[in-house]
C-alpha cells in the first residue's frame, strides 16, 4: 500500500519537475536552430520554428509535449536532426547504465571487504590504513583519478585502452575511475555499521553462548551492519549515473551524460527536458527500490 | 493554578538554580562551557589538527601570493621580471615546461606558471565552496528550524518537500539553471556596456545554485535539534513570558544549534568545493580567463596526447585540489567528534 502510494506521488512530482525544466530552459535567449555555419534564410528558420512548434506559447508546447510523452513520445532532437530523443535514449542509456552497474559492482566489490577488515581489526594498522585510503578514495574526484589512469594505464604503460567503448578492456578504466569514489563511501559507512552492529546486545549474547566468530560476524552481524549501505545504495546508483558525465567525456563514452551536457550548451530544449526527466524518474525509482529492499533486510521497519 | 501544575513546575525552577540532580548543569559544575571541551577534545585529534594547520598555511599563501605580485615589481626591474615570470595571465615563450626550481609545478600551454595559476584558482575554488556552503547553511538552518518549532502539519508538509528534493538529481537542474541564466546574463545590457562584470555574476549563479542544493542535510540535522530544543524548559519559560516565536526561533533555537551547524558547515564546504570543480571541469562554472582548480584540470586533461606527457598540470592542480578536500573532511569529522554530533 505503502509503495503505490509513493508511486502515486510520483506522477504530480513529475509535471512539476517536467514544468520548471521546460520553462527554465526555454528562458535561455537564442535558438536551436542557430549553427555556427552561415544562418538560415528567414524562410527557412521560419519554416523550422513552424515545424517544431517553437512559435506557439510555451504553454501550449508544454501541453503538447506532456501529450507526445504519454505515449512514449520524447519529441524531436533539434541539433540532432534526423534523430528522436527516444532514439537518443535508447542509444545511450544502455551504454551509461552498462558503465553504472559496472561502478557499482567495483564500489561494492571493493568498498565491503575493506570495511569489513576495517572494523574487525579496529584499532590495528590495518584499520589506520584501510580509513585513510577509503577517505582518501572519497576526496578524489573521478576527472582526477581518470586523466592519471589514462595517463599511467594507457600512455605509459600501454597495458590499456586510452578511450573509447568497444570491448570489456576499454571499460576497465572508466569503471574504476567512476566506482573509486563510491567504493570508499561503500567501505566508510559498513565500518561504521559493522562498529555499530558489535556493540550490540545480541552480538554479545550469541558470543557468550559460544557461536563461532565467523559465523557469528558473516551471518548476523553483517546482515544487520549492511543497512546503512543499503540506503545509501539508491542515491549511490543515481550519482553514478550522474557522475559519470565527466567520465563518459574524458574516455569519449556514447553515453548519456556526453548529450545532456551538450544538449544544455546548445539550446536543445527537447533533449534537455527529457533527459532531466529521465534521470528524475530513474532516481526515484531506484530509492523505492531501495526502500523496498531496506524493509526486508530489516523487519523492524515499517512502513504506513 | 492547581496544586499539581505548581508541583511539576517545581523541577524546572530548581534546574534553572543549578541544582545537582538536574543533568544539564554538569557541564557548569566542572568550570568548563561546551566549547571549551570541545576544543580540548579537539586538540587531541591530530590528523584533525594537522589539517587546520596546513588549510591556514594554504590560506595564507592564497591570500599573500597576489600581493607580493603586486608590491615586489616596485622594487626595481629586477622584480617586475619576476612579477612577470608569475603572473597568473601573462603568456610567455617557455611553453611546457617541467616542473624546475624557477616553475616549481611547471607551465602550461600558454607559458603561464602553473603554480601562480593554481594559487589563483583556489581563491575562486575556496571562495564558491565558503559562499556556497553560508548559502545552504541560512537556507537550511532556517527551514528546519522554522518545521521543528511549528510542528504539526506545517513540519510534515516542510520534511515531505525536503525528502522530495532528495530524492531528485539536484546536479541537473543546476546544470540546466548554470547554462540557461549564462545565456541569458550575456544578454542583459548592463552586461553588454561592461563585460567584466558578466565573471562576478555567473560566480553569484555558482553561489546560490550550489547552496540551493546542498542545505537538505543541514534542514534535517537542524529539525532535529530543535525538536529536542523546543521541550526544554527555558523554551517554555520564554513562551510562558509572552515571546513571539519568532524571539524564541532566534533568540533561544538558533544559539543553541549553532555548534552543530559549524560542524555541518565545514562537512558542506569540501562537497561544495567539489560540485564547482566538476562544473567547471566541464565548462559551466567559471568561464576563463578566469580559473578554478576545475578548469586547471580540464586543461590538463585538453593536453593529453600520445605524443607528450604533460603530467604536471594534472597532478599539482589535482593534488592541491585532494589534500584540500581531505584537510577539509579531516577538519570537520574532526569537529564533529570534539561537539559529539550524533548523525541525522
Amino acid at each position: 500500500m505503502y509503495f503505490l502510494r509513493r508511486l502515486a506521488y510520483m506522477i504530480p512530482l513529475l509535471l512539476v519537475i517536467s514544468a520548471i525544466t521546460f520553462w527554465l530552459v526555454h528562458l535561455a535567449p537564442g535558438n536551436p536552430f542557430a549553427t555556427e555555419r552561415a544562418p538560415a534564410s528567414p524562410q527557412i528558420e521560419h519554416n523550422l520554428r513552424a515545424k517544431y512548434h517553437a512559435d506557439e506559447p510555451i504553454w501550449k508546447q508544454y501541453v503538447r509535449y506532456m501529450g507526445g510523452l504519454l505515449h512514449g513520445d520524447f519529441g524531436p532532437s533539434m541539433k540532432y536532426r534526423d534523430h528522436s530523443v527516444t532514439d537518443i535514449i535508447h542509444q545511450a542509456l544502455p551504454v551509461s547504465m552498462l558503465l553504472g552497474w559496472l561502478a557499482f559492482g567495483f564500489a561494492m566489490g571493493v568498498g565491503l571487504p575493506v570495511g569489513f577488515a576495517t572494523a574487525v581489526r579496529r584499532g590495528q594498522w590495518h584499520d589506520y590504513l584501510g580509513s585513510f585510503l577509503a577517505l582518501l578514495a572519497v576526496c578524489i574526484p573521478g576527472f582526477v583519478i581518470a586523466p592519471l589512469l589514462v595517463l599511467g594505464f594507457a600512455m605509459k604503460w600501454k597495458l590499456l585502452p586510452v578511450a573509447l567503448w568497444a570491448s570489456p578492456l576499454h571499460a576497465v578504466l572508466p569503471t574504476i575511475a567512476l566506482g573509486l569514489y563510491f567504493a570508499g563511501k561503500v567501505a566508510r559507512l559498513f565500518r561504521e555499521g559493522m562498529l555499530n552492529t558489535m556493540q550490540m546486545e545480541f552480538v554479545t549474547a550469541a558470543r557468550a553462548k559460544g557461536l563461532g566468530e565467523n559465523t557469528l560476524l558473516l551471518r548476523h552481524a553483517v546482515r544487520l551492519a549492511v543497512l546503512p549501505v543499503v540506503s545509501y545504495a539508491g542515491p549511490m546508483l543515481a550519482d553514478l549515473l550522474t557522475g559519470s558525465f565527466v567520465i563518459e567525456i574524458i574516455f569519449q563514452i556514447p553515453g548519456l551524460g556526453v548529450f545532456f551536457i551538450n544538449s544544455s550548451l546548445n539550446n536543445d530544449y527537447m533533449l534537455t527536458v527529457g533527459l532531466a526527466l529521465l534521470y528524475a524518474v530513474l532516481l526515484i525509482v531506484l530509492n523505492l527500490a531501495v526502500d523496498f529492499a531496506y524493509m526486508i533486510l530489516d523487519p523492524r521497519v515499517k512502513y504506513e | 493554578m492547581s496544586e499539581e501544575t505548581i508541583d511539576t513546575l517545581k523541577p524546572g525552577v530548581a534546574d534553572q538554580d543549578g541544582s545537582p540532580n538536574a543533568p544539564v548543569s554538569s557541564a557548569t559544575q566542572s568550570g568548563s562551557s561546551p566549547a571549551q571541551r570541545a576544543w580540548r577534545r579537539f586538540k587531541k585529534n591530530h590528523p584533525a589538527l594537522l589539517s587546520a594547520w596546513y588549510l591556514a598555511l594554504l590560506l595564507i599563501v592564497i591570500v599573500a601570493w597576489p600581493v607580493a605580485l603586486k608590491i615586489i615589481p616596485a622594487t626595481g626591474p629586477h622584480g617586475s621580471a619576476w612579477a612577470k615570470a608569475y603572473a597568473p595571465e601573462e603568456l610567455s615563450d617557455a611553453q611546457f615546461q617541467s616542473p624546475s626550481p624557477q616553475h616549481w609545478f611547471g607551465t602550461d600551454e600558454h607559458g603561464r606558471d602553473v603554480l601562480s595559476r593554481v594559487l589563483y584558482g583556489a581563491q575562486i575554488s575556496l571562495l564558491v565552496g565558503f559562499v556556497g556552503a553560508s548559502v545552504s547553511l541560512v537556507i537550511g538552518v532556517l527551514w528546519g528550524s522554522i518545521a521543528g518549532l511549528a510542528g504539526g502539519r506545517t513540519d510534515s508538509v516542510m520534511m515531505r518537500i525536503v525528502d522530495v528534493l532528495y530524492s531528485l538529481p539536484s546536479i541537473i537542474f543546476v546544470v540546466v539553471l548554470i547554462t540557461t541564466l549564462g545565456q541569458k546574463l550575456k544578454q542583459m545590457p548592463f552586461v553588454r556596456h561592461s563585460p567584466g562584470i558578466e565573471h562576478e555574476l555567473r560566480l553569484m549563479i555558482l553561489f546560490v545554485g550550489l547552496g540551493a542544493i546542498s542545505w537538505l542535510t543541514m534542514a534535517r540535522i537542524v529539525r532535529g535539534q530543535v525538536l529536542s530544543l523546543r521541550t526544554r524548559q527555558f523554551v517554555d519559560a520564554s513562551r510562558t513570558l509572552g515571546a513571539s516565536p519568532v524571539r524564541i526561533l532566534f533568540r533561544h533555537i538558533i544559539p543553541n544549534v549553532f555548534g552543530v551547524v559549524i560542524v555541518y558547515l565545514t562537512l558542506t564546504v569540501p562537497s561544495i568545493v567539489l560540485y564547482e570543480s566538476f562544473l567547471s571541469f566541464l565548462g559551466l562554472g567559471v568561464q576563463p580567463p578566469m580559473a578554478s582548480w576545475g578548469s586547471l584540470i580540464s586543461e590538463g586533461v585538453d593536453q593529453i596526447n600520445p605524443i607528450r606527457v604533460y603530467w604536471w598540470m594534472i597532478v599539482f592542480p589535482g593534488g592541491v585540489l585532494v589534500s584540500t578536500l581531505l584537510a577539509l573532511n579531516f577538519l570537520g569529522d574532526g569537529l564533529r567528534d570534539a561537539w559529539d554530533v550524533k548523525g541525522s
